[in-house]
């Protein structure tokens, strides 16, 4: 079985800092690292190699730099990674990203035919979770969203059966390979990479492509000139008309500032007093 | 020039709508639903259509897919007593539960037939995975989890908010050239309309096309989630959340505590639970849940835009954080500058108190 994962590498949104005087993303020292979604998706995709037999390769679109995210994955035991990087990619929105990731997939599965592409459910910088949906779509391949367990894969009959995490349940669905799955989160727990996979994937050669070698003729469907939607501005949200009323009491005592503060807050709002006092103990 | 009444204008280097785009005209909202049930995001994006109808000075229309049986006339209805002035229609047996393909195409078919100009989904896993497939049909622009949603007064485009750089500032996103503009929204983003029953509105059915045979994937079963056992807090009246601020995952214990007093919810900001003090359902903010409670008590949480969004729909707030200079103190209503460690306990104590006195009282 051959199992292609896209994965993303992302800054690490909690080392992020904004500039308090000019707005802007101070993006020195954010250490860059793999979407944490995306691990999922590998590590479900390195369970059914470990069941089935196969391989699985890892793709991503980005700069150069992201060279480094799939040699980290290639530690847990990705067989083989490819990145797709090129300037013509910059300013790429989820339509264009879906298009390029399509076209890359397209030239893998020329290669060895692909049974099963993987993401994560979204990534932590973008948080859109379109790009799977799209690359399904481009590639007419079926398309499983925020899928909690593979329950089931038959190759021989080439058929899979998942559960799917819907709104207000979880559906239970069977359909054919090849196909296309976003892994919810919390669904497994990745592997530790093996120190012969932490030699293999610092010998092991990243395959580079180009625009031209992920087989991309058209470039009015890539990049900004590929993307519908543009970002025209970028701010800080607004601060409230008035800052928060600063409870404060002689001593600064913990209990006299609870009191203070539940005497103005019930007093202003006594309904909320009233639902507090009446629930149920 | 443009041609009077078009949605584009020109000058100052500003794009001009193709002509084959300008036919598209009108807001539509996906009315997505499950077991029976529409799911109140579907209102609350019928409630912000038409803020945006009415700036255009076009018509809002709902949109029902489903199956014969299912109550999908009652579900345009309900459109029309929240806001549509019309519904489009679409049943067949192979919408009885949603599924990817069928749902996609007949959305699909509805847009390409009738030409809508902003189409809004709820960003629920119903949503999210139906928009991002329409979008790439259409090879249409789509702005994912939306928190505020306009009119651009310069091209009567949609200009659609949202955290941008893992939730530390927001951006405004436009589609120019292409249509429909597609936006996804969360549940509880956006306010509730008045719901009025003498509202009414007409019905387009159409045809999906489709038969069993033709689709791919099947549903072999549904398992319907036990309620107790999950976190409602996109409904709680009251939440008491805890952050980084709480130092270690033993303090958390303070916040449910102080939850258990209050009848409130526990919520929690995403370093703690990226750092497993609290599961995943209890996140608060962009990559969370949002919540809209009448009292919202955020403890040794900083305030981040990407918590912010999830929670400055509450009525109330109430602040308590070490770091005087903390951004939650710049939204909420109440701030107390302390240590959370010390300042919970007090609070759970006077809370018990009060209600136990009002109780004797009553």
């Amino acid at each position: 079985m051959h199992i292609v994962v896209c994965i993303k590498q992302v800054p690490d949104s909690a080392q992020i800092r904004v500039h308090p005087v000019t707005n802007t993303i101070m993006r020195q020292g954010v250490p860059a690292i793999v979407n944490p979604y995306d691990l999922f998706a590998l590590e479900e995709a390195l369970r059914l190699k470990d069941r089935h037999g196969g391989r699985v390769t890892v793709l991503t679109m980005g700069p150069p730099q992201a060279e480094d995210a799939l040699r980290k994955c290639l530690t847990f035991g990705a067989d083989e990674a490819i990145l797709v990087t090129d300037r013509a990619f910059a300013g790429a929105d989820t339509l264009a990203t879906s298009y390029a990731l399509a076209a890359a997939i397209r030239n893998i599965d020329r290669d060895a035919a692909v049974d099963l592409v993987f993401t994560g459910k979204q990534t932590i910088d973008g948080d859109t979770a379109q790009v799977g949906p799209g690359i399904a779509k481009r590639l007419d391949l079926q398309l499983l969203t925020y899928v909690s367990r593979v329950e089931q894969v038959d190759i021989a009959q080439r058929r899979l059966r998942v559960q799917r995490r819907a709104e207000g349940g979880v559906q239970v669905l069977e359909t054919r390979l090849p196909c296309l799955i976003t892994m919810l989160e919390g669904t497994n727990e990745m592997r530790f990479a093996s120190m012969d996979n932490m030699f293999r994937a610092a010998r092991c050669a990243v395959r580079i492509w180009d625009r031209e070698a992920a087989g991309i003729s058209d470039v009015s469907k890539i990049g900004l000139k590929g993307s519908p939607t543009v970002v025209s501005k970028v701010f800080a949200p607004q601060a409230r008309a008035r800052r928060a009323e600063l409870i404060e009491a002689e001593g600064d005592a913990p209990r006299d500032l609870a009191l203070t503060l539940i005497n103005k807050l019930f007093t202003r709002n006594p309904k909320l007093r009233d639902a507090i006092v009446a629930q149920p103990s | 020039m443009s041609e009077p009444g078009t949605p584009a204008r020109k000058g100052k280097g500003k794009y001009e709508l193709d002509e084959r785009l300008q036919s598209y005209k009108g807001v539509w909202v996906f009315v997505e639903h499950e077991r029976g049930a529409v799911h109140p995001v579907s209102w609350e994006l019928i409630g912000e259509g038409r803020k945006l109808a009415d700036q255009l000075g076009v018509p809002l229309s709902g949109v029902v897919l489903g199956a014969p049986g299912l109550p999908t006339r009652r579900f345009c209805e309900e459109a029309f007593f929240h806001g549509a002035d019309h519904c489009y229609l679409i049943e067949d047996a192979v919408l009885a539960n949603y599924r990817n393909e069928p749902f996609t195409r007949g959305l699909t078919s509805l847009v390409e037939t009738f030409k809508p100009e902003i189409l809004l989904l709820g960003a629920t896993t119903q949503g999210r995975d139906l928009a991002g497939s329409v979008a790439t049909t259409l090879k249409t622009g789509l702005t994912a989890d939306c928190t505020g949603l306009a009119i651009d007064p310069e091209n009567r485009g949609l200009a659609a908010s949202r955290p941008t750089f893992g939730g530390s500032l927001l951006c405004t996103i436009l589609t120019l050239n292409y249509r429909p503009q597609m936006a996804t929204v969360r549940p509880r983003v956006m306010a509730m309309p008045d719901r009025d029953a003498s509202r009414r509105g007409t019905i387009t059915e159409h045809p999906l096309g489709m038969i069993e045979t033709d689709i791919v994937t099947k549903v072999l079963e549904y398992i319907p989630d036990n309620r107790q056992d999950t976190p409602q807090l996109p409904f709680a009246d009251i939440i008491v959340a805890g952050g980084r601020g709480l130092k270690k995952p033993e303090n958390f214990q303070l916040v449910w505590d102080l939850a258990m007093v209050l009848g409130a919810e526990v919520g929690a900001s995403r370093p703690v639970v990226q750092a497993g003090w609290v599961e995943a359902d209890r996140q608060v903010g962009q990559s969370g849940k949002t919540v809209r409670p009448k009292l919202y008590i955020a403890a040794g949480i900083s305030g981040a835009v990407q918590h912010r969004v999830g929670m400055e729909g509450a009525d109330v707030i109430v602040a308590i954080n070490n770091d005087a200079g903390a951004p939650i103190f710049d939204f909420a209503t109440y701030g107390i500058v302390g240590n959370a460690m010390t300042l919970l306990p007090a609070l759970t104590e006077a809370f018990r108190q009060h209600i136990a006195m009002a109780r004797v009282a009553s």
